[in-house]
């Protein structure tokens, strides 16, 4: 199982705690990883990429085992430690400080 | 006794205000959908208890929200609670934010660019839903008034939606462009006494009519006068921030534009400015008394690059004659260092015998005159900044 941490919005809007386990079929990568979100939490459609083009949303952020995600293409593997389950896939909503 | 629900839209959250007839003790409901811009919110009319509620954030995007027990519980169109959250046929769920522009060789082709703010042209993006218009007759049947502007309809209770398009087939869109608020469709009126016929209004393209349920559309701008614009005559590319209608006479139609207090008498084929002898005529809403067609309200705002009312003094202007003669209300209003604004969804009126007239400000404070804008109180003063305002009248 692949485990993701959600935003606090969207916790609620899924009605998931802080951490959802979900199953991903074939290769990990932050597209498929996506897919089966959607697929297990359907309400999230449209909220961490666009329903259509699939592109993120510009104001969130994917990280895992420290590391910045967001920019790699949606079809690089994630790190063996987010195949695992040994670390979490984070999705985070960008804040500005100040 | 009747009763009233008082539907409040903020940048933080959704409120429902309740009370019987009289109007003195309020029951409220919220914050609900806590930290999330709530749009708008609007009830059915067909069945009260039906409300959709637009939810939306710079970082998740559209959440539409319905409630079929009058705001006591919500649920996204087509996910409720009971339901498993997917089916093995795919993907039947989560649709209810999928507003998708038609794109289609016939319509789709020439619509897929608008004015962008330094005049070059721009791909239409869809951001958010500023207003919700539930059919009169059928509470499944919901208007959606989008920014970038356009409007879709759901025939089956917000599940899911389908773009009119012949409102932006009718070929003025590359003219079309953001006012300070982004190209939001933000009026949406349903003639009661003519099903076919619409009327629209986005900020900046000006007002629309359809007289075929929404296929097809005129620009419905002729007498406006925007200096600001290149042609301040154009057909279109005005910044029209709301419009109103009394249901009993629906060829009358007012309109607070970015500068301008107009009317028509005529379903909008033109328009006479009626702005007399308010102190500006900058402002956001505009409304019509519930048993007064040629009673109107406005609050003036001192200008576009300050967004307070006039001398600091918030202050509600009412005619009783539809324009152009305008009284002062100031009776419980702040007079003195106020500095808010009135946003255009934030203003709506009930139908109780003596009309109460209701507004809301960005400092949060909600404001009911139960007189018709005689005397007004704050039913609430510390919401978060207020971006709509609606009211139900129940039995």
């Amino acid at each position: 199982m692949i485990r993701v941490v959600l935003p606090s919005h969207l916790r609620a809007l899924a009605r998931t705690g802080f951490e959802v386990e979900i199953e991903v079929q074939g290769s990990l990568t932050q597209r498929s990883v996506l897919d089966a979100l959607e697929a297990r939490y359907p309400m999230l459609c449209g909220t961490i990429r666009d329903h259509v083009t699939k592109q993120r949303r510009p104001f969130l952020r994917f990280f895992a085992c420290e590391e910045d995600l967001t920019h790699e293409a949606p079809d690089t593997p994630l790190p063996d430690a987010v195949a695992s389950g040994a670390e979490p896939l984070y999705i985070i909503g960008a804040i500005a400080g100040g | 006794m009747s009763k009233v629900r008082v539907l409040v839209g903020t940048r933080k959250g959704a409120f429902i205000l309740s009370s019987d007839g009289k109007r003195e003790n309020w029951q409220v409901s919220g914050p609900h959908f806590a930290g999330w811009e709530i749009y708008h919110m609007k009830g059915s009319p067909a069945d009260p208890n039906r409300i959709y509620a637009s939810q939306t954030s710079g970082w998740f995007g559209q959440i539409v929200q319905r409630s079929d027990d009058g705001g006591k519980t919500w649920i996204q169109p087509g996910t409720p609670p009971s339901e498993p959250t997917s089916r093995p046929e795919g993907m039947p769920k989560g649709e209810s934010n999928k507003f998708v522009y038609d794109v289609s060789p016939t319509t789709g082709k020439p619509l897929t660019t608008h004015q962008w703010y330094d005049g070059t042209q721009h791909p239409w993006e869809f951001k958010r839903v500023w207003h919700f218009e539930p059919s009169p007759n059928d509470p499944d049947t919901v208007y959606a008034g989008v920014e970038d502007a356009a409007l879709f309809r759901s025939t089956d209770g917000g599940k899911s939606w389908h773009e009119l398009s012949g409102l932006r087939g009718h070929g003025t869109g590359p003219k079309w462009q953001p006012g300070a608020g982004g190209m939001c469709l933000h009026t949406i009126i349903l003639d009661s006494q003519d099903p076919k016929k619409i009327y629209i209004a986005i900020s900046a393209a000006g007002a629309f009519r359809s007289n075929d349920g929404g296929s097809t559309w005129t620009p419905i701008n002729k007498g406006l006068y925007s200096q600001y614009i290149p042609d301040p005559h154009a057909e279109v590319g005005h910044c029209v921030h709301h419009v109103a209608m009394h249901k009993s006479r629906p060829n009358v139609l007012f309109m607070q534009k970015h500068w301008d207090v107009m009317r028509s008498d005529n379903s909008g084929d033109s328009w006479q400015e009626v702005s007399g002898n308010l102190p500006t005529d900058f402002g956001f809403v505009i409304d019509v008394h519930a048993h007064d067609p040629e009673t109107i309200y406005v609050v003036p705002i001192k200008s576009d690059g300050e967004h307070f009312p006039p001398d600091g003094k918030l202050r509600v202007y009412r005619s009783r004659t539809g324009g152009n003669e305008w009284e002062a209300l100031t009776k419980g209003l702040p007079q003195s260092h106020c500095y808010v604004n009135v946003l255009r969804e934030a203003m709506a009126v009930d139908s109780l015998d003596k009309c109460g007239v209701y507004f809301g400000t960005t400092g949060g404070q909600v404001y009911l005159s139960a007189d018709a804008g005689d005397i007004w109180k704050p039913i609430v003063h510390d919401l978060p900044a207020v971006l709509s305002v609606e009211v139900q009248t129940l039995p």
